[in-house]
């Protein structure tokens, strides 16, 4: 399947161990996944382990996500001579990528950064060039990692839709498979020239039993029932207080997370100043500059940042785009420094709001 | 038409090794270009020629720890336009603010043959304990990229990019892997200013904090994880106290964790 796609012109993006982790590379041959590898992740805490199979896809999520590749953490989007203002930045031809090996979390991730950066009158030319000529081969997950939550915001452990193809990797009796589905034509196209036999009862069964498996073993769970209004409504609750004498402001969970899109520009110039151009970079919500207006910063403390951050993902972002904004992939709770876990802490925000009720309801 | 006058630069040293001062030398490539857009009237490194000021920018390096630097520094004050401290010392005491929390005199008779000779001050202090300060550029030493990022910002009038967040936002725009999370290794990133580029992460070691707290830390909180990470209070109080020891918030961390 690689050899396929790289002989139609794909430059192939998948799952590689490097520096102790499981990243996202560009990948010549299948020796390059992660083959017998595992992990096992906590608040603030990942190890890369060995398996006693040789499953290619036998891992969770790492630090990385298409994100990266798709909207990168630093781009030039304008370059320009003095008295000649119109921009000379070229546009480069992008590489055709195939992303195999992504999870069902990542791709809807995907989708979610789509709803932001192309709807509406404002969408991001540079995005939507990166967005064009991507072709998507998403890894269901047979198995949860200790910060995975995607059962409770619906993006897994099997992908629906959006994927070109998608696989589920199988090993029952000693027969090392991928049970494949076709998303689109293309996908279709690429399966037909893959040797493959029909599906059979015993493989689903099998693949079900997986699913059913990595949603029981969900190391986190989120409750979204009513999320938004309980967020709205505990604006002043004294846990905010708490996790901002926690959060140490320094932006590690927007820069993992595969939906925070905001950036920044910046104007860089030749020291004679006869050229200049424009950057844009990964902002954070958890920078003091990222609230910047005339006279000073709207949010001045840890504990306004933290709550900008956390309502967004999982109250304003509904409001903003009709989805979450988090895919339960866990990487916030995995790569924070300090272990600080989202899904703690909106189920402290509603327990207190729950006891807080009872209170008043007995008064 | 006239030829406009370029600006003139001035680097002055004060308690300090001199490798912030070196890193515009180091500034091989780009050197020509710098002496091509400002006047370069006093850089003893560079040149035995020092011409007299007024000066338009003046780069200072180093801390104060003497009564005569003391004075000095305001006359440069009184001499430059815009005064640009270059490092660590001069931005908050540098490793010589170590002996703020000793009796200075207690090292003499240790370092000096002569003691007597020596006329110190109780404390080392950044530039801006004494006179105003127009911009502070961090680092030790400072990222000669950074240097040279300022000067062009000045001569060009134009905000200098130099950010005031983590080093781990520079570690995970580099794609570095988090070394505390996947290594266990304590890092002073989280609390630490940007500029170096998360350049110990990329070589597997914990940042040693050398730009100093990052704007609005929470030192308190990683303090605590060191300690989780197996870290001795001793080795927390070390940790926050080095090249950026007397920096506020640095400083209250080390002596929350002092015996």
């Amino acid at each position: 399947m690689l050899e396929a796609l790289q002989h139609n012109g794909w430059t192939i993006i998948g799952p590689k161990v490097q520096d102790g982790v499981i990243v996202l590379d560009e990948i010549q041959s299948v020796d390059d996944f992660p083959i017998g590898y595992s992990d096992r992740q906590g608040p603030a805490r990942y190890r890369l382990t060995r398996r006693a199979n040789k499953a290619v896809f036998g891992y969770n999520v790492g630090p990385q996500s298409p994100k990266a590749v798709l909207h990168a953490a630093r781009k030039v989007i304008w370059r320009g001579k003095k008295n000649d203002l119109k921009s000379q930045e070229t546009a480069e031809p992008l590489p055709h990528i195939a992303f195999v090996g992504i999870r069902p979390c990542e791709l809807k991730a995907i989708l979610i950064q789509d709803d932001v950066l192309l709807r509406g009158p404002y969408g991001d030319a540079f995005y939507a060039a990166r967005r064009k000529n991507l072709f998507f081969i998403v890894v269901n997950c047979g198995q949860a990692g200790g910060t995975c939550f995607c059962a409770s915001t619906n993006s897994g452990p099997k992908a629906d839709s959006g994927f070109d193809l998608s696989a589920t990797e199988l090993m029952g009796n000693d027969d090392h498979r991928f049970l494949m589905q076709a998303g689109s034509r293309r996908g279709e196209e690429l399966l037909a020239s893959l040797p493959a036999r029909p599906v059979t009862e015993e493989d689903l069964k099998e693949s079900g039993a997986l699913f059913a498996h990595a949603v029981e073993t969900m190391g986190r769970t989120l409750d979204t029932h009513g999320l938004k209004e309980l967020l709205y409504q505990q604006l002043e609750n004294p846990r905010w207080q708490e996790v901002a004498e926690r959060c140490l402001g320094c932006g590690n969970c927007t820069s993992v997370c595969p939906t925070c899109f905001c950036s920044t520009v910046e104007d860089w110039t030749s020291l004679d100043g006869s050229e200049a151009r424009r950057e844009r970079r990964w902002d954070s919500c958890f920078s003091v500059d990222f609230s910047y207006i005339h006279g000073g910063s709207i949010r001045q403390t840890g504990m306004s940042r933290y709550r900008q951050w956390m309502t967004h993902k999982l109250a304003a972002w509904q409001d903003q785009f009709g989805t979450l904004g988090c895919v339960g992939c866990g990487r916030c709770i995995t790569w924070c420094p300090v272990g600080i876990d989202i899904t703690e802490e909106a189920a402290a925000i509603r327990s207190s709001a729950q006891q807080k009720e009872a209170l008043d309801g007995n008064d | 038409m006239k030829k406009m006058a370029k600006p003139r630069l001035a680097v002055w040293k004060f308690a300090s090794c001199d490798g912030c001062q070196l890193s515009l030398l180091d500034c091989e490539d780009e050197l020509l270009a710098v002496a091509d857009v400002v006047e370069i009237a006093n850089f003893a490194e560079a040149s035995r020629e020092i011409q007299p000021g007024p000066y338009n920018i003046s780069l200072v390096e180093g801390s104060i720890t003497t009564p005569h630097d003391a004075e000095r520094i305001h006359k440069i004050r009184r001499d430059s336009g815009l005064l640009i401290t270059i490092g660590a010392c001069a931005t908050s005491g540098g490793i010589q603010a170590l002996r703020n929390w000793k009796d200075v005199n207690e090292f003499f008779s240790l370092v000096y043959g002569s003691p007597h000779f020596i006329e110190t001050l109780k404390k080392s202090t950044p530039i801006s304990d004494h006179v105003f300060v127009d911009y502070e550029l961090r680092g030790c030493p400072v990222n000669k990229y950074q240097l040279l990022e300022v000067l062009n910002a000045f001569l060009n009038q134009r905000k200098p990019n130099i950010f005031p967040h983590s080093v781990c936002m520079e570690c995970k725009a580099n794609k570095t892997t988090c070394i505390m999370v996947a290594k266990g290794i304590p890092c002073m990133g989280p609390v630490t200013h940007s500029g170096c580029g998360a350049l110990c992460q990329s070589f597997n070691r914990g940042s040693f904090g050398c730009y100093g707290p990052k704007e609005a830390t929470n030192t308190n909180s990683l303090g605590g994880h060191f300690k989780e990470l197996g870290m001795s209070g001793d080795g927390v109080m070390r940790i926050f106290r080095n090249f950026n020891a007397s920096a506020e918030p640095f400083r209250k961390e080390s002596e929350a964790h002092e015996k």
